[in-house]
């Protein structure tokens, strides 16, 4: 039947169209967006979230939800500005400790839900608190730069090492001298590893067994609990790397900072089931729709659209994108039958 | 007898190409407890949901106290006086009220009840029915509380408060220890003598002697028996229930070989008695009983689900006690779980992931799976157990019901098995299908022990060697399946507890 076929076409391929679309018409009316600096630039505004979109993601893969991700990535900040300026230590002991500190909340997250039977967004909301009002602490709720003066009346020495803020400053040279930064770099080789792990691995197939059936999963034999716990714990990492990154462009440890990382992470993630009609959580996905957002904004913000507006136009593409994975996949599935 | 309660003529109801109930006929009097009995599937459910409201008939007739009755949803059933208790018991209460909102949670809802709640005037409401209902707890206690037998009772207090005309009461003691069932038998002998018209969804034999004054059994959308004299005749309607016309299928029994898995004094719940068990190496066992025999529960001790009171098990003459179905199929102890929509499909995979789940480990290198690996494998299965489907890399949904069960139970003949368990392997399988994967299991019996987990005898009959009967978690017979004493076999499944039962009567 013709009618099934475009639908069938339209769940699988339409979000790619409207994406195809938006870059066609941003590059006629906007011009200088078609150029390899702001495609740089939208894989730079994108690359901290997509990082932690795709954390979420493996979450999600397990029919989970992580909500402490944003968090997360805020703890990391300042745990890498404290780690080096006021402990003064250096730039691979601090990213050791972030890391460290975000498979520990995965860690704990995992637990809760698996041993303490806490519902799971219950549980990384619980978490996402704790962090907030955690990081906190040490420095008394202000911000970490050098010379800030410490609660001992003494005033913080370390620095920023160079190294550090390479990570999240430094641009490679590709086609244009100086054009891709790091963070990017970063990101499109994790969005790589997730997807092959998600798509290829046996892992990742048992991983998406348990968020299908999670019962029928426990009797062939799978150690439902432990996958469940390495899912956070991935979700845990990938926000804590997006976090160093983060104070590595910033150069300070901002309390202020990230408030947004959480919900557009999320978004991108839920964004992603729409893509290629997957209907559920895919790592091509969810960096094509942190992409999605980042190329959107990046066009609006080039044909002048006020910085207010941006939240409103994610909410209208996540809501959208949403329709088109459960709306249309929902009524394919009534005519498959 | 004066008029009757409740009378169903022709009643029919189908959903989709499914006719569920083919042709009901039946009456229930006011102080009599008519005892239903079938099997899965054969549709007592879907007669209670009719009478309660739930669905709607399609054809035939209804009557209550002698006026047309046809129930839109189960709020006019209850107003119209046909009150269900449902075998979940904690959809009949609220847990976090006390006894005595719960006992008169009704009343806030009618029309007229004032905006304050007046405690103590419901308290003295809720003892009032408390007292006609012969329960003692304390009003003020927290249902949350209280054990299972009294909240059951709440919930039929409940139920009676709105004063039925009949009650139907589904599989009433399935959670209920032997003194917790006998109180509520008590409250039924209470309320059979107030004139209530009872119907009661039941299996166990004890239960039926002691409140049946009336049998009836379903079979396949139809009234397969009706029994009605003193002493009633149990095996004769357990034999009404399960049928048994006679299989085409030609079964030579082998002796088999070596013992494979042995139970010694398994006790499986702790008022049953201890069971040992013996499968041999290359037949293929049929476990049978009624709902409740301790099938399941023996299948899942097997499978290292749960542990046994007691008792020891041995694999190979080595000690087996798995303690997570993963150290089970470690040693190749393999189970297909019943109800494969919940315990067995992945409903997002395509038939060659579901086909291949527990064995990914055997189609990668390193992490990485092989799909072609995957696919030479799951095609050499579809065609070896005659899965009808397009390919490998269909949706697992798009097959039919026999042949979601091919996929489900060929994930577990991939890899070489010592024992294989099948729990109600042909539960929603067409005749066909049900066929394909009989003669499957026994055409690669050999190097491993089989053992079926049915409640039908049709089904043990056409698959096994040797056939055994379980009755309250205790072996309570054993046939080679040749030239089987039919008689025996279905008064072994019913229960010894019936011919004591004549004795002390």
């Amino acid at each position: 039947m013709g009618n099934e076929r475009l639908l069938n076409f339209a769940i699988k391929y339409g979000f790619l169209i409207l994406l195809a679309g938006l870059i066609l018409y941003f590059s006629l009316a906007a011009p200088g967006f078609a150029s390899p600096r702001s495609a740089v630039f939208v894989l730079q505004s994108v690359a901290i979230t997509g990082i932690l979109a795709l954390g979420v993601t493996c979450t999600l893969v397990v029919d989970g939800f992580d909500l402490s991700i944003g968090a997360v990535a805020t703890s990391a900040l300042m745990l890498s500005a404290y780690a080096m300026v006021v402990l003064e230590l250096s730039a691979g002991m601090a990213i050791v400790l972030c890391l460290l500190m975000g498979a520990a909340v995965g860690l704990v997250n995992g637990l809760l839900i698996v041993k303490f039977r806490v519902p799971d967004l219950l549980a990384t909301l619980g978490m996402m608190f704790l962090l907030i009002g955690l990081q906190r602490i040490p420095t008394q709720g202000n911000s970490i730069a050098t010379g800030m003066s410490l609660p001992d009346g003494s005033t913080a020495e370390g620095t920023f090492s160079s190294t550090f803020l390479w990570l999240g400053r430094h641009r490679l040279d590709f086609f244009l001298e100086n054009l891709v930064p790091l963070p990017v770099v970063v990101f499109l080789l994790i969005a790589v590893g997730i997807w092959l792990f998600l798509g290829f691995t046996r892992q990742g197939r048992l991983m998406y067994a348990i968020g299908s059936n999670e019962r029928a999963a426990g009797l062939v034999g799978t150690p439902v609990s432990r996958y469940k716990i390495m899912a956070y714990m991935i979700s845990g990492v990938m926000a804590s790397v997006g976090g160093v990154l983060l104070a590595a462009r910033l150069g300070r440890g901002d309390i202020a900072s990230g408030t947004n990382l959480l919900l557009d992470s999320v978004a991108a993630a839920l964004i992603g089931f729409a893509v290629l009609g997957a209907a559920r959580p895919n790592a091509f996905g969810t960096a094509t729709g942190a992409l999605f957002v980042g190329i959107l904004l990046q066009g609006l913000t080039m044909m002048n659209a006020p910085y207010y507006t941006q939240d409103f136009v994610k909410g209208a593409v996540l809501v959208i994108a949403l329709v088109f994975t459960f709306y249309l996949s929902s009524r394919r599935g009534v005519g498959g039958h | 007898m004066t008029q009757t309660a409740c009378k169903i003529r022709g009643l029919e109801k189908s959903f989709g190409q499914n006719h569920v109930l083919r042709g009901i006929d039946l009456d229930l009097h006011p102080g009599e407890v008519t005892v239903l009995m079938g099997a899965n599937g054969a549709g007592k459910s879907t007669l209670v949901k009719v009478l309660c409201g739930y669905h709607r008939k399609d054809a035939g007739q209804l009557e209550l106290m002698g006026t047309p009755f046809d129930p839109a949803d189960a709020a006019e059933a209850i107003s119209l006086g046909v009150v269900t208790v449902h075998q979940n018991i904690n959809d009949g209460v609220i847990p976090d009220l006390d006894v005595a909102t719960n006992l008169t949670l009704d009343r806030l809802t009618e029309p007229g009840a004032g905006l304050f709640v007046r405690d103590r005037e419901l308290r003295e409401q809720a003892r009032r029915v408390a007292e006609g209902m012969g329960l003692t707890m304390d009003v003020r206690t927290s249902v949350g509380d209280l054990d299972v037998a009294d909240r059951q009772m709440i919930a039929i207090a409940r139920a009676m408060a709105r004063a039925p005309k009949v009650l139907i009461l589904d599989e009433p003691t399935s959670s209920l220890s032997a003194t917790e069932a006998e109180r509520l038998f008590e409250l039924i002998d209470r309320l059979r003598g107030q004139g209530v018209a009872i119907l009661y969804i039941s299996h166990r034999v004890s239960d039926i002697r002691r409140v049946a004054d009336k049998i009836v059994c379903m079979r396949d959308g139809a009234i397969s028996g009706i029994f009605t004299e003193a002493p009633l005749d149990y095996e004769g309607a357990v034999s009404a229930m399960l049928g048994h016309r006679m299989t085409d299928v030609d079964i030579t029994p082998q002796q088999g070989a070596d013992p494979v898995l042995e139970l010694r004094g398994i006790r499986l719940t702790s008022d049953a008695a201890p069971l040992d068990f013996t499968a041999r190496d290359g037949e293929v066992v049929a476990i049978t009983g009624l709902l409740g025999s301790g099938k399941t529960k023996m299948a899942e001790v097997v499978f290292g689900l749960s542990q046994p009171l007691a008792g020891k098990m041995q694999l190979d003459g080595q000690v087996y006690s798995p303690a997570h179905p993963r150290q089970a199929v470690a040693r190749g102890v393999f189970m297909s779980p019943k109800d494969r929509g919940s315990n067995a499909v992945i409903p997002d995979f395509d038939i060659s992931d579901n086909m291949t789940l527990p064995f990914l480990g055997a189609f990668s290198r390193g992490s990485f799976l092989s799909g072609r690996r995957q696919r030479r494998a799951t095609d050499a299965m579809i065609e070896r157990i005659g899965v009808v489907c397009q390919g490998g890399s269909d949706s697992i949904l798009t097959l039919s019901g026999g042949n979601q069960q091919k996929v489900m139970i060929g994930r577990w003949l991939i890899e070489p098995s010592r024992v294989l368990l099948l729990d109600e392997p042909f539960q929603g399988v067409d005749i066909g299908a049900r066929r394909d994967i009989g003669r499957h299991i026994r055409a690669t019996a050999q190097g491993r022990a089989t053992i079926v987990f049915v409640s039908e005898i049709d089904e043990a009959l056409e698959i096994a060697d040797r056939i055994v009967v379980l009755h309250e978690g205790a072996v309570a017979g054993e046939h080679i399946n040749q030239n089987i004493d039919l008689t025996a076999l279905v008064s072994q499944v019913s229960g010894p507890a019936w011919e004591e039962a004549g004795a002390e009567g």
